[in-house]
């Protein structure tokens, strides 16, 4: 045995004797335009007003511990813009400082920041919306994606009732935009993967009711036709929470309530989840959600594209992440990475209750010739997003 | 005996018994296997969620993390009594014991600090910062170097023992869950679970030396995550438990070259030897037992059922 050499660096080793001082400095913004929610009928699950936000900072910390031992720390800048405030401003003035954003916004307010002249050599991460259209024939590619689609969230839950032969299914579908989304989502993927819905109704119930709506879903689902699962898009929880064990038939609930396909959820425990989960509760006391986990996962995106290319460009980053060598390890069992296509993160997609998590598809037997990940969402050979070959 | 049914077991172990001690982690208890019978001949209750475990040097005690307890508890073999529990930080996952016998290091993982404890006084003897979820511990025979891994911060923390402070990071593959050094202290190995690789590094200069790749016909790559490993007596051969794909490599310690595969239970995390290293045992976390491994001839030959997911193994002699 040799004896230790304590002063010498061998030439692959990253030898840095505590305490380091930092040389590279990476700054990150979360841009996020606040917004008018729809009422809903109970508010006992209402939005933290630092979703995301807290997750961010649970990954931040993560690159700061990370960086200290390679020379390299990161700093997280926080703008969120009012509802009627202006957001272009804000974006501007960040862009001053920062090449690297999280973006928190609706669809049209995302676009329009992410096509700013002076965002052209910034990278986005959008780590709120799920609009299928921003992975689609709206994609840009300056703007990757942790959040996971409808898409994939539907496929995923999809796969789970294929796998349990549930194949005869119903919908009840809220009105508002997000409802919508996921409902046509849902439709796709019942397509792609054989199942039939067989029926469907929208919820559109007013003050005009003048029952609680548990009274009034018995009669509501009444005449639907046999069905094995009722979906429920309903991703504002407005009505969903009102369904389970008032419905006509006993009906196994799937979609916003029941079964539902997430990024994230508290129930989230394999694969070293609990260790994440705690070090979000002791941040943030409150558990962890799908967008604090988008946000977390894009930090640590960075932090680790940081890392092992040593370069905080961000054009250099972006191959980087979207180069085959880029594998994320992020508490769901499997390597993430990115679609080159069109920047959205690869990732099973926990399927649970509230108690538990049911299944993490992609189930088995959902193959890829590529990557059985690529079963959620859409596919290459299906994508309209040019973005990112030209 | 069970034992005098196979001939050609018999031929492969002398007569000497010893038992492995397999941690449960959803049970908090620990399933004492002999060796001789193949059978789980006592069950004893311990902390919360109990991974690491190692006897001292002279199998006098033995060492436990009891992660939600947050201490690691000090047990007496023979009669299974908890003697007393050690100071250990939170969240206690993995150690390593000194060779002096007296000083565990001891992975905090939900703390990112490595903590060394005196067994003697029952004191903590120096707090290192390292990486997020520090998990893997090794110590180098000569007792000179401590190696911690951290899951999320992905390197190999080097840590001189006389004054408990790093002298090198070395970055390895995503998740990065166990470390050892080869026998003659020359090579450190590191598994990265989630990267699917095993990096030997050359410990004189702290450079890699190779990296080690599996395949499984019909097993998905992102499936095969290399977790604990152990090297034969002779230094010659490593195996590997390759967690969810179900299965265990081997690998020569010379070429660096994987040589078989060996199917075992459902997601294999750790493993030991029998006393003299003709058995290999290893823990199967989502089936609930246990798979012996011939190690001549790299075949499965038992599945012993033990508790809720069993985590770590260790091996004791008892003659």
């Amino acid at each position: 045995m040799k004896t230790v050499t304590r002063t010498f660096c061998g030439l692959f080793a990253l030898c840095l004797a505590a305490p380091v001082v930092a040389e590279t400095v990476v700054n990150i913004a979360y841009l996020r335009q606040e917004i008018d929610r729809p009422p809903v009928l109970s508010n006992l699950d209402a939005v933290p007003e630092d979703e995301g936000i807290a997750g961010a900072f649970v990954g931040l910390a993560d690159n700061i511990t990370t960086g200290k031992f390679l020379g390299q720390t990161f700093t997280l800048d926080i703008r969120s813009v009012p509802v009627g405030g202006d957001l272009v401003a804000t974006a501007n003035e960040i862009l001053v400082s920062t090449d690297l954003i999280l973006i928190d916004a609706p669809s049209a307010d995302m676009t329009q920041i992410v096509d700013l002249e002076a965002a052209k050599d910034t990278l986005f991460f959008n780590v709120s919306n799920y609009d299928d259209a921003l992975r689609d024939d709206h994609c840009r590619a300056n703007l990757l994606h942790t959040l996971p689609s409808y898409a994939m969230r539907s496929d995923a839950l999809m796969q789970l009732l294929q796998s349990r032969r549930w194949t005869d299914l119903v919908m009840v579908s809220g009105t508002h935009e997000p409802d919508i989304a996921f409902a046509n989502a849902l439709r796709r993927s019942a397509t792609k993967f054989g199942l039939r819905i067989r029926d469907e109704k929208e919820w559109v119930f007013d003050a005009n009711m003048r029952r609680a709506a548990s009274a009034e879903v018995p009669l509501f689902t009444q005449d639907f036709p046999n069905h094995d699962a009722m979906l429920v898009a309903d991703e504002t929880g407005d009505f969903a929470r009102y369904l389970p064990f008032n419905t006509w038939e006993p009906v196994l609930l799937a979609g916003s309530e029941g079964a539902q396909p997430v990024a994230w959820s508290p129930v989230m425990e394999q694969w070293g989840g609990v260790q994440l989960q705690n070090r979000f509760e002791e941040y943030a006391g409150r558990s962890m959600r799908s967008v604090d986990y988008a946000a977390f996962a894009a930090i640590r995106t960075i932090g680790e594209a940081v890392t092992r290319t040593a370069s905080d460009d961000a054009s250099v980053l972006r191959d980087y992440i979207l180069s085959p060598e880029f594998e994320l390890g992020a508490f769901k069992g499997r390597p993430l990475s990115f679609r080159d296509w069109n920047g959205q993160m690869r990732q099973p997609i926990p399927v649970v209750h509230a108690h538990a998590v049911i299944a993490v598809p992609p189930m088995d037997g959902f193959l890829h010739p590529v990557n059985e990940l690529d079963t959620l969402g859409i596919d290459k050979p299906e994508s309209r997003c040019s973005a990112f070959t030209e | 005996m069970k034992k005098i049914l196979i001939p050609a077991l018999l031929a492969a172990s002398p007569a000497l018994s010893g038992e492995i001690w397999v941690t449960n982690e959803h049970d908090d208890t620990v399933s004492v296997i002999d060796t001789e019978t193949y059978e789980v001949k006592r069950t004893i209750e311990v902390g919360e969620r109990p991974r690491g475990i190692t006897f001292s040097k002279d199998y006098s005690v033995v060492y436990i993390c009891a992660s939600d307890s947050d201490t690691v508890q000090v047990v007496d073999p023979n009669t299974g009594e908890i003697l007393h529990d050690l100071p250990s930080g939170e969240d206690p996952e993995q150690f390593a014991l000194h060779p002096d016998n007296r000083h565990l290091y001891i992975a905090n993982e939900d703390d990112a600090i490595a903590t060394v404890v005196d067994v003697e006084t029952r004191k903590v003897v120096a707090q290192i910062d390292v990486g997020i979820e520090p998990e893997g511990m090794a110590i180098s025979p000569d007792g000179l170097i401590a190696i911690t891994t951290s899951e999320t911060t992905n390197m190999a923390h080097w840590i001189n023992t006389e004054t408990h402070e790093l002298f090198a990071n070395t970055l390895v593959d995503s998740r990065p869950r166990h470390a050892e050094f080869t026998h003659d202290g020359s090579q450190l190995w590191v598994s990265s679970e989630i990267g699917g690789t095993v990096t030997v590094f050359n410990v004189a200069d702290q450079s890699e030396i190779a990296k080690i790749r599996f395949e499984i016909t019909g097993v998905h790559p992102d499936n095969i995550q290399p977790v604990g490993f152990e090297f034969t007596e002779d230094g010659k051969t490593v195996f590997v438990t390759l967690g969810p794909s179900n299965h265990v490599a081997t690998i020569n310690a010379k070429t660096f070259e994987v040589e078989d595969y060996i199917l075992v239970g459902r997601r294999v995390w750790h493993m030991a030897f029998n006393d003299d290293n003709t058995e290999l045992y290893t823990t199967n976390g989502v089936s609930g037992d246990v798979t012996v491994i011939d190690v001549a001839s790299r075949t499965p030959i038992r599945t012993i059922k033990v508790g809720r997911f069993p985590w770590g193994a260790a091996f004791r002699p008892t003659e």
